[in-house]
């Protein structure tokens, strides 16, 4: 396509009109405009989380608990910890369940009901955060009458089902037919086709998935705010409020205190930066583990 | 279907062992198979098929579990203001007086002010990566748009309290008031927290999800549309417009609504910039509040039933929207992406 204009000089085709071309020079630089204008709050963004976020993270940080206001220091320990425990509980409850929903799909849901199924995950991804935080409250929170880290757990599991639905489907379909009718030809059943060849063809795409799903929800604040609804202490307790990373970030974002302002600068950091090498590690070693395509 | 599987006398076939169906070497009823021990594979297969059943069913019943529990607990607020709802200004917590409008309008105008940024940098962002930049470009451009979405939310609300908020009221508010200030839209003090700080970051939050559907969309264009119009002496911009952008209107259309079902439901980023004041003020620079926010702000401080089920009838609203929303976008990105494989070439 580059060539048009070239091949547009060419004696061959007549001349075109300088307005013409100025039209093509000027939406040209439209669009490379575009492309800067949506870059830059990219970099001022992370530019600004290395700038404020790097000087702010110290040991102190990484390992206590915070401080009440007017003292300096403490940190954010227990609501790393926090978070990674409401995710670890989103996790046992989402995956096992996203990723049953997605062999349903591609093994046995070829079919209207299947299509029904997909149409709902689709929905289910488009529903506010917010919402979602609403109904784990409810079924969750006024059964135990407090809140609770196992609250959040469901909150964002739900928000991960659908997406594990989806790309587990969408993997397991890659995976050849002939494989499959290999696996029958040597007489063995269905069910343990699909887990021990179909499923172990595709873990690498399905753990992308999973991981996409969980990077997604690692970072969510609102589903939390009334489940998990955060905490000053430890607790690792699935039926206590529990702090999370996200939670501080928004809580000492919106305080008028300078020190609370710079730890959650610092907070943010760590958060993408946890987010980023979780989902590259397991990248990583299901890359190195196996040899299915991604 | 039954045509395609016809074989066709000008190709060698290659489809016979496609044709033996496994699932009938396998049912007992047809004929006893050698291929599998015993019952222990048809147990297997019926106790297998039956959980991943459950767990395709579960996605079924979350959806269920979201309607009816915000049906059930909005009912109370339903009752006590029926449509009335959607149409008072009151928002009283202590006279549990209670009306949604102010948050609908915030919703509306914060979310349409973000179209308004977004649409024209996500569909040049779009048309520059499919058609116009070099092709070592491409990847690293997709990636680094796509990872706009990958920042939490709370992070973006983060930025914008810090970087955005005081460059719009030092900079920008000023400049839009002396030069727009007439038009009503951009008056009154420059504090930075208002709604226009809401549409910005909503903004830049949605470009990712509209930039990516129309990459998509414009993927499926076929290449011939495109040589067309360059066969006939169209300049690349004449040819984008006539040969690509015409044809993919109705999927841009789908990714354009998709955007819009995320602003609506966003939370974080726009409470910590749109200043939480349930007021409706025809300038963008005063503070607002939005449907979602209200939830975040007061539903964990929500006292008495009537209140509680008020927020819920909100959240209740919120939902059907971004259903209804999301649900046309789907149907018009499928109509366009639907039985074409993307251009895996290009």
């Amino acid at each position: 396509m580059p060539e048009s204009n070239n091949a547009a000089t060419l004696h061959t085709v007549p001349p075109i009109a300088l307005r013409r071309r100025i039209t093509d020079h000027v939406m040209t630089g439209a669009a490379v405009l575009t492309v800067i204008l949506v870059l830059a709050p990219l970099f001022a963004i992370f530019a600004y989380l290395v700038y404020r976020g790097v000087g702010s993270i110290n040991w102190a940080f990484l390992t206590q608990t915070p401080k009440p206001v007017g003292e300096a220091g403490g940190g954010m320990a227990n609501a790393i910890v926090g978070s990674g425990f409401i995710l670890a509980l989103a996790s046992i409850l989402g995956v096992p369940v996203g990723v049953g929903a997605g062999i349903y799909l591609a093994e046995y849901g070829r079919n209207r009901f299947g299509d029904v199924i997909r149409f709902t995950a689709d929905v289910l991804n488009g529903v506010p955060s917010i919402v979602i935080g609403i109904v784990a409250y409810s079924i969750v929170v006024l059964y135990q009458r407090h809140f609770s880290a196992l609250a959040g757990g469901v909150a964002l599991a739900i928000m991960m089902i659908p997406t594990i639905t989806r790309t587990t489907e969408e993997m397991l379909l890659l995976v050849p037919q002939a494989l499959r009718e290999a696996a029958y030809g040597l007489g063995i059943p269905r069910w343990r086709t699909t887990l021990s060849i179909t499923l172990r063809t595709a873990t690498s795409g399905v753990i992308t998935g999973i991981m996409l799903a969980f990077a997604r929800v690692a970072g969510e604040t609102a589903p939390l705010l009334f489940t998990a609804f955060g905490n000053q202490f430890w607790n690792l307790k699935v039926n206590e409020p529990t702090a999370a990373l996200p939670l501080q970030i928004f809580s000492y974002a919106i305080s008028p205190y300078d020190e609370w302002h710079r730890q959650a600068w610092a907070g943010a950091l760590v958060l993408i930066v946890l987010i980023v090498t979780a989902v590259a590690a397991v990248r990583f070693a299901v890359r190195r583990g196996t040899f299915g395509a991604a | 279907m039954a045509f395609s599987a016809l074989p066709r006398p000008d190709m060698p076939s290659p489809q016979p062992i496609d044709a033996v169906k496994v699932s009938d070497l396998r049912s007992p009823g047809k004929q006893p198979s050698l291929l599998v021990r015993g019952t222990s594979g048809e147990t297997g297969d019926r106790v297998f098929k039956f959980g991943m059943l459950l767990c395709g069913l579960a996605v079924l019943a979350t959806l269920g579990l979201i309607v009816y529990e915000l049906v059930l607990r909005s009912g109370p607020s339903w009752h006590a203001f029926g449509f009335k709802f959607f149409g008072g200004h009151d928002w009283d917590p202590v006279n549990e007086q209670f009306g949604a409008l102010p948050f609908v309008y915030g919703t509306l105008v914060s979310s349409f002010l973000a179209l308004l940024i977004a649409v024209p940098l996500s569909i040049g962002v779009a048309v520059f990566t499919t058609e116009m930049c070099p092709k070592a470009l491409r990847a690293p451009l997709s990636f680094f748009v796509e990872l706009l979405a990958a920042i939490p939310s709370v992070v973006y609300g983060l930025w914008a309290i810090f970087v955005l908020v005081p460059l719009l009221s030092n900079y920008v508010q000023p400049f839009l008031s002396r030069t727009l200030g007439w038009t009503g839209f951009f008056e009154g003090p420059p504090y930075g927290i208002s709604m226009l700080a809401a549409g910005i970051i909503l903004a830049i939050m949605i470009v990712p999800i509209i930039s990516s559907i129309t990459r998509e969309v414009l993927m499926v264009v076929p290449q011939h549309q495109r040589e067309a119009a360059l066969a006939l002496g169209a300049t690349r911009w004449e040819m984008i417009r006539v040969g690509v952008l015409r044809n993919a209107r109705a999927g841009i259309m789908g990714g354009v609504i998709l955007g819009l079902g995320r602003a609506l439901g966003e939370t974080m980023a726009v409470t910590m910039v749109i200043g939480n004041r349930p007021e409706i003020a025809k300038s963008l620079f005063a503070p607002g509040y939005t449907m979602a926010s209200v939830l975040a702000n007061e539903f964990s401080e929500a006292t008495g039933d009537v209140y509680l089920s008020a927020l819920i009838e909100i959240g209740l609203a919120l939902f059907l929207v971004t259903i209804v929303v999301n649900a046309l976008a789907r149907l018009l990105v499928w109509t366009v992406t639907r039985g074409q494989p993307s251009r895996a070439n290009a």
